[in-house]
């Protein structure tokens, strides 16, 4: 019984590793992209389109309605970031219906690796929309005397990001593998179930909050802007 | 540890190459086949909106004809009605003057056989009143008609006037040819003597005498000489018959006739 999958180590040379989760993260990578390129190969502008086209449609309409809802002012730019955060926290976690799967998201390393790829994607999109004196003035906001509860705010909501993902779901397979030792039947079936929901509710969180950030980043630049 | 920091970076290069293969194969795809379908539909939609626009073009230019076809129509109706009118006027002015002329015509010829009446009435009164005075003077006096006239007349020229006498003697003295006595019947010898030995009283001498017999044309006795005449005729007596005749028959005629008129006019 391990607490990560990283512990898990399939091959390893100095620095360099094959872990468990590095590997399922290929894994899903592939699936994510087959997929995708399988979906994609024959797409119809037609009115009448296939029923895996329609699927992704909506998978991809939902997600850039999300993004326009919490306040972005061009969905597009941020859905293949955001889009993507989300797709791959729910595939991860919803592949925990597969036995002796162990989800990547599990593993702080993973959520640690997106939350620093928010923490790195907000400023920069920051900078992107008003140029870099412009998001750091967001830091002096309302007075100067915020900048270093600011930046506090910045590095603790990552780590938040990163423990409240990892804690989820290493709670939810660390729950089910115990209870499969002490009642291995039904009950464990009715928790994976609830683990599926916890997942799904864990990748709508994560990729929320990222939406969040980042529309917070440049919402001021709207209001001074309309 | 729970971080494996090369786990770490590991994980977050794979997110950022799953970004980007996502990008490729999902994302931009579906988005684009989403695009070009809107666009699609968009066009179609602005295509029905244009044909809807035409349809409505050529509904108003359709109902524009129809109202102008049915003014057109209005207007040619209203000019027959106009037409048939005028027609319907002159038919019954036609009408009225066809039946005013009938009307002229049949009181024309109203008039002339009150005229050929009166006439024939006057011609038989004058033949009855000529027997009836013929046959009275015959019985009443003794002598017939014709020696009672010639005396009749004999008596007028011996009671001429002066001036009717110098006109005379005047005419018989200038005459070229001889006096011409007519008279409705044949004198007898003893009156033509009579007549010619009056007449020669004025000259104190014979002087001739013409006599003819003229039924028709004189109703007793005439003497003319160079355009000059004494005579003596019932027809005197007739004119004022006829006269009085003509008043009555136009008394009595005359409202008979006026509904007569009347009846044909209307």
């Amino acid at each position: 019984m391990h607490l990560s999958p990283d512990e898990l180590i399939l091959w390893q040379h100095g620095f360099f590793k094959l872990n468990s989760t590095i590997v399922t993260t290929w894994g899903l990578m592939l699936v994510l992209t087959c997929g995708a390129k399988l979906i994609t190969r024959n797409l119809a502008s037609e009115v009448n389109v296939s029923n895996w086209q329609s699927l992704l449609e909506i998978i991809v309409m939902a997600i850039k309605k999300q993004i326009e809802d919490v306040g972005t002012d061009r969905p597009e730019k941020y859905l293949g970031f955001l889009g993507t955060l989300f797709l791959f926290i729910a595939a991860a976690n919803l592949c925990t219906i597969f036995p002796g799967y162990e989800p990547p998201t599990g593993s702080l390393s993973t959520t640690a690796g997106l939350a620093i790829c928010v923490f790195v994607a907000v400023p920069l999109f920051g900078i992107e929309d008003r140029g870099l004196r412009g998001y750091l003035k967001t830091y002096l906001k309302p007075t100067s005397f915020m900048l270093p509860f600011n930046i506090i705010g910045e590095i603790s909501r990552t780590l938040a990001l990163a423990i409240r993902l990892f804690g989820n779901m290493m709670s939810g397979t660390m729950i089910l593998a115990i209870l499969l030792t002490i009642t291995p039947f039904i009950f464990p079936i009715v928790m994976s179930v609830l683990g599926l929901l916890t997942g799904m509710v864990q990748a709508y969180i994560f990729s929320i909050l990222a939406t969040v950030y980042i529309a917070a980043a440049t919402q001021i630049h709207q209001d001074l802007n309309p | 540890m729970l971080i494996d920091w090369f786990t770490v970076s590991a994980q977050a290069v794979n997110f950022l190459v799953l970004v980007w293969l996502l990008k490729r194969f999902l994302y931009k795809p579906i988005l684009g086949a989403i695009d070009k379908r809107e666009k699609r539909i968009a066009a179609q939609l602005a295509a029905a909106e244009e044909e809807k626009a035409e349809a409505q073009k050529e509904r108003d230019e359709f109902f524009r004809k129809k109202n102008e076809l049915e003014g057109q129509r209005q207007a040619l109706l209203s000019k027959a009605e106009e037409e048939a009118e005028a027609r319907r006027l002159q038919l019954l002015e036609e009408a009225r003057q066809e039946s005013d002329s009938l009307r002229r015509r049949r009181l024309e010829n109203l008039r002339n056989e009150q005229l050929s009446l009166s006439r024939e009435m006057i011609r038989r009164t004058r033949q009855e009143v000529f027997a009836i005075a013929r046959k009275a003077l015959a019985e009443l006096a003794g002598a017939d008609l014709e020696a009672r006239m010639v005396e009749v007349f004999i008596h007028r020229l011996r009671n001429l006037s002066g001036s009717e006498k110098d006109r005379l003697t005047s005419a018989f003295k200038g005459a070229t040819r001889p006096a011409l006595v007519r008279s409705t019947y044949d004198l007898p010898r003893e009156k033509r003597a009579a007549i010619e030995s009056t007449v020669g009283e004025w000259f104190a001498g014979p002087v001739r005498i013409r006599f003819e017999t003229a039924p028709d044309q004189v109703s007793g006795i005439e003497l003319a000489v160079n355009g000059n005449k004494v005579a003596w005729s019932i027809a005197d007596y007739l004119s004022s018959l006829e006269k009085s005749v003509a008043e009555l028959l136009e008394k009595k005629a005359g409202p008979g006739l006026q509904a007569g008129v009347d009846e044909h006019g209307d």
